[in-house]
């Protein structure tokens, strides 16, 4: 029975626009990963997904609910981390262009987490460096190149790598490869997946592409405007979606085979815009759009509900 | 090629930098019909935009430099025209609908206002039209892109629009006077999945309405395949083959289009290819032969050494690789 790594119970992260008005960014999200996991988060722009990765680091304060990380609750008076914290939990970003410092080489950009957590002694900085660019498949002359001059998946590897340098329990990897060609993703995915298994990682995996959540990820969780709307298994989640948003976005992915065409729900025609998140609909928020909305819908927000094993969902069709 | 409105004829475009010639496409042939949907995939750096924009000369001259090939508009050479007759060709004829929605509209002008000015541009109205008039057909063009309430929206400035919105802004600004061709730049890239959904349906349904031809630029066969009739697979400034679209994915011949429908994640889950080693080549001073060759998987000795000519297989699928050149 593998422990929680990871449980998150009712958060939240509001954002003041003005006096009255905010954006609820994340709001009142519940969900736990327990160790070895890969949980895959898939939604929109404008869902939460990333909202809930920076809250969790401590990037961003949250306004409600509990973080609970290898057993310890995280205080909600600030949004400080303990060292500890930022030892066992690393983050690897959407834009590697924007997250390597362009003035720093690689060798500089690794050393900085190996001296903060004490990984190893001084004298033994360059052969560690040189130890974690082998594990991510980079050559030894990366140690002295700038983000400049390498490419967007090689950035991107670096950008694991110094994620691996504290040696982590746990990684939050957010769209890694959303900026990639398609050839590159596929080494990039690869490599996570590899490093997943020999270093015993646990993985968030944060995507809007569903059919690269199909293959990576162990469970998945599905967002829309702040509050999750589905959690199953993956393959559960493909065969049997329950909610009217996943089934219009599982109906909606361009694929490349007629098996894969068979595969989708039936066509769900996706009408409507996805509403601001300053003004959320009452009730449920995805009745402007749902094909199978009822009246209570209008009124009142669902609850998330276990339909079957390990399968939650948030709608009134399922009470 | 009889109805073909558009022919490109061993195109190649070369960009001065300092350190030499980029030579980023390399010799592409390329043809469209009336009303007909054709479809340009290819990776980042491979050089379709280039090759795009190329055709209505939107690059700046001081910085591309075509050595060689033909562009031909309904049998006239675009390369060779003056000013005013490329100007009525961007007027009425072929317009452009560029990648990214927030950097094709003006932050400092109204929707309404913007859309005004491309009608005015395009010479495509009564002259005896007053101001009213033009609206009305702004408003007749919001509408055609499902856009609800379109007078708030036409007096609206693009920060106050959604991303799906301003893309379908674009796609009004292209249509609202009749253009035979209209060239889409990844019109869905920054947008979600179901709004993309919803702009392809469109810009298909009003292509197919009225008539046009189109040109979808993408780098994802997904959507190619969702959306158009015939699929150029582009690689490092070469076609590297072109088929029906249904032909492509029943029957890929290419190497590279084989490794990177391999590497299109699946549906079906599966897990995931090792990808497609290698990089795209130094355009600067490339190697002879195929570009394709160091990162082929069926490289054989002639590949190195020389360029493949693109021959035919069978009806309107063509490839250029020596794998079939004896065939």
């Amino acid at each position: 029975m593998s422990k929680e790594i990871v449980t998150i119970k009712d958060l939240k992260t509001y954002f003041p626009i003005d006096k009255t008005k905010f954006v609820r960014a994340v709001d009142g999200v519940s969900f736990n990963i327990k160790e070895g996991e890969i949980m895959g988060l898939v939604g929109e722009s404008g869902s939460g997904k990333s909202t809930i990765a920076y809250t969790f680091m401590g990037m961003y304060k949250q306004s409600g609910g509990e973080i609970v990380f290898n057993g310890k609750t995280i205080t909600t008076k600030d949004n400080k981390r303990d060292m500890l914290f930022k030892k066992d939990a690393q983050i690897v970003f959407q834009d590697p262009g924007s997250s390597l410092n362009p003035y720093q080489d690689v060798r500089q950009i690794l050393s900085l987490p190996l001296k903060v957590h004490k990984i190893v002694s001084p004298d033994k900085i360059d052969e560690k460096i040189l130890e974690i660019l082998d594990m991510v498949e980079l050559p030894a002359s990366f140690m002295y190149k700038s983000p400049n001059s390498i490419g967007g998946g090689e950035k991107q590897l670096v950008s694991v790598a110094r994620a691996l340098c504290s040696n982590p329990k746990f990684i939050i990897l957010d769209e890694p490869t959303s900026s990639l060609d398609v050839s590159i993703q596929a080494k990039i995915i690869n490599m996570l997946l590899k490093l997943h298994k020999e270093k015993k990682l646990t993985y968030m995996f944060i995507t809007h592409d569903l059919s690269l959540m199909r293959n990576i990820s162990t469970k998945v969780a599905i967002m829309y405007l702040g509050k999750m709307c589905e959690v199953a298994p993956t393959e559960e989640f493909y065969k049997s979606p329950m909610h009217p948003y996943t089934q219009m976005l599982l109906s909606s992915i361009p694929v490349i085979s007629e098996e894969e065409e068979a595969l989708k729900p039936k066509k769900v025609v996706s009408t409507g815009e996805i509403p601001s998140p300053v003004d959320i609909p009452k009730g449920c928020s995805f009745h402007t759009r749902c094909n199978q909305k009822m009246d209570i819908c209008c009124i009142e927000d669902p609850m998330m509900n276990e339909v079957s094993a390990e399968h939650f969902v948030r709608c009134h069709l399922y009470k | 090629m009889n109805d073909a409105i558009l022919n490109i004829k061993n195109l190649k475009v070369w960009y001065n930098t300092y350190r030499g010639y980029a030579k980023v496409v390399d010799g592409v042939n390329f043809h469209v019909g009336t009303g007909e949907k054709v479809g340009l995939v290819g990776e980042s750096g491979c050089g379709k935009t280039t090759t795009m924009k190329s055709v209505l000369r939107v690059i700046d001259s001081s910085i591309n430099h075509i050595p060689e090939g033909e562009i031909l508009y309904r049998d006239k050479d675009i390369l060779k025209m003056n000013y005013n007759d490329l100007q009525q060709i961007r007027k009425k004829s072929i317009s452009m609908i560029s990648q990214a929605p927030s950097a094709a509209l003006n932050p400092v002008f109204t929707v309404g206002e913007q859309l005004l000015d491309v009608i005015r541009y395009s010479e495509q109205y009564n002259k005896k039209s007053g101001k009213k008039d033009l609206m009305d057909m702004a408003v007749s063009a919001i509408k055609d892109v499902m856009i609800s309430d379109p007078e708030r929206i036409l007096k609206s400035y693009p920060h106050q629009l959604s991303g799906g919105m301003k893309q379908r802004i674009c796609i009004a600004m292209s249509l609202v006077t009749p253009r035979e061709l209209l060239i889409a730049d990844e019109p869905g890239t920054a947008l979600d999945v179901t709004i993309q959904d919803q702009i392809h349906r469109l810009l298909r349904a009003l292509v197919e309405e009225k008539g046009r031809s189109l040109i979808m630029i993408t780098h994802s066969l997904g959507v190619a395949r969702e959306l158009v009739d015939r699929i150029y697979v582009m690689y490092a400034g070469n076609i590297v083959e072109v088929a029906k679209t249904k032909d492509l994915f029943s029957k890929p011949l290419h190497p590279y289009t084989k490794g990177l429908m391999e590497c299109v994640p699946r549906l079906s889950g599966g897990g995931v290819t090792t990808g497609i080693y290698g990089y795209i080549p130094n355009y600067i001073n490339p190697a002879p032969g195929c570009r394709f060759c160091p990162r082929c998987p069926d490289a054989m000795d002639i590949c190195s050494k020389e360029k493949p000519q693109t021959i035919e297989i069978s009806d309107g699928h063509k490839v250029a690789c020596f794998k079939y050149t004896n065939s």
